[in-house]
């Protein structure tokens, strides 16, 4: 029964269709037939996060977009997982030091997989698609292993920041990250 | 195109005794600008862009310069007597620049094919009397790139339609590009 819940997950996994910087065209080229992620049964990008289960996080995050990306997160459905796509989805890249570029979207989000590059070729998504497959393959349905979604202890919607006067207020996920 | 003593001048023939000063620049680029007193300066830009033989009609260009104050140090010659005997020495003498922000617009003609004209604004200084001109209502495409400086260096254009920020959030305080600006998370997250 878990072996085919978690199968059935694992090969149908629907991003959400958005964008935030150049590592979304290498997320577009990926999807379409010269990489064709379709293979993965991921190729259906949703407009609606209503009907996403994986958000891949493909670029910069500005603070100023941060709020946003986190409250479409917490609009996805459970089960759901974030993939940091790109080296300034992981730590805010080469713009780390910048006045108006999130420290890493881990710092909001439960990021599954990490996908270094800068950008990360579009194999290297695929690459990133099959380790999460693996991730969900392995998942316990039960026990203190099992995932988010079946644990009642376990937050359902994440802290969406505020704009304070000098940089993003409210709650982090990760505060040592 | 006319060099900028030519334009200068014909400023000065039309608004006599104008504040005008010509910046030189020390780098390879070598481009000279102009500097215009905040007071007179949207009636000059006017001339400016209706003048027969300029009309520099597109500002392709407006950006934000921080001056802060910093401390020169310059050998001056100077003669002195001494016993008699006039010697000449140098002597190291520290003088401090103003503090000051500045508006930098890039103008073209599209009518003659000329430009670039570069003319700068410089405000009294970088905490409270931050106010320049706005250029907006000579030239409609300074409109965002005043609201950016507005926004990054914090010079405040008065007679702007809608100044605004446009980058940083509105509840925003700061201003990112001012040299003396710390990011409010760079001590927090270290390597």
């Amino acid at each position: 029964m878990e072996e085919l819940y978690n199968w059935g997950r694992k090969n149908s996994l629907w991003p959400l269709q958005f964008g935030l910087a150049c590592c979304a065209i290498e997320m577009i080229a990926a999807s379409m037939a010269r990489f064709d992620m379709a293979r993965f049964g991921a190729e259906v990008f949703r407009p609606s996060p209503r009907q996403a289960d994986l958000m891949i996080v493909s670029g910069t995050i500005t603070k100023k977009m941060a709020p946003q990306v986190v409250r479409l997160f917490n609009q996805m459905p459970e089960p759901k997982y974030v993939i940091a796509m790109g080296s300034c989805a992981i730590s805010g890249g080469p713009f780390r030091d910048g006045y108006n570029v999130l420290q890493g979207i881990d710092l909001y989000l439960p990021v599954d997989i990490y996908i270094p590059g800068c950008p990360p070729r579009p194999e290297a998504l695929l690459e990133g698609l099959m380790h999460l497959q693996q991730k969900i393959a392995r998942q316990r349905l039960t026990g203190p292993e099992r995932p988010r979604h079946l644990d009642e202890k376990a937050p359902g919607e994440f802290p969406v920041p505020d704009f304070g006067p000098h940089d993003l207020v409210g709650p982090r996920l990760n505060k040592d990250a | 195109m006319q060099t900028l003593e030519q334009i200068k001048d014909r400023i000065l023939a039309a608004f006599p005794g104008a504040p005008l000063e010509i910046i030189p620049n020390g780098s390879p680029a070598s481009q000279p600008s102009l500097l215009l007193a905040p007071g007179q300066a949207r009636e000059i830009a006017k001339f400016l862009r209706d003048d027969q033989e300029l009309r520099f009609d597109y500002a392709s260009n407006a950006t934000g310069v921080d001056w802060p104050e910093k401390t020169v140090r310059e050998k001056v010659k100077t003669k002195r007597i001494v016993d008699g005997v006039e010697n000449e020495t140098e002597e190291l003498v520290e003088r401090k620049t103003p503090a000051f922000l500045e508006a930098v617009y890039h103008l073209y003609s599209m009518a003659l094919g000329h430009g670039p004209l570069v003319i700068r604004l410089r405000t009294a200084n970088r905490t409270d009397n931050v106010a320049l001109p706005s250029l907006t209502p000579i030239w409609r495409s300074c409109e965002f790139q005043e609201r950016e400086i507005f926004d990054l260096f914090g010079i405040v254009f008065q007679g702007h339609p809608d100044l605004r920020r446009i980058l940083m959030w509105d509840n925003f305080i700061d201003h990112p590009m001012r040299k003396d600006y710390v990011p409010a998370d760079a001590a927090e997250v270290q390597l």
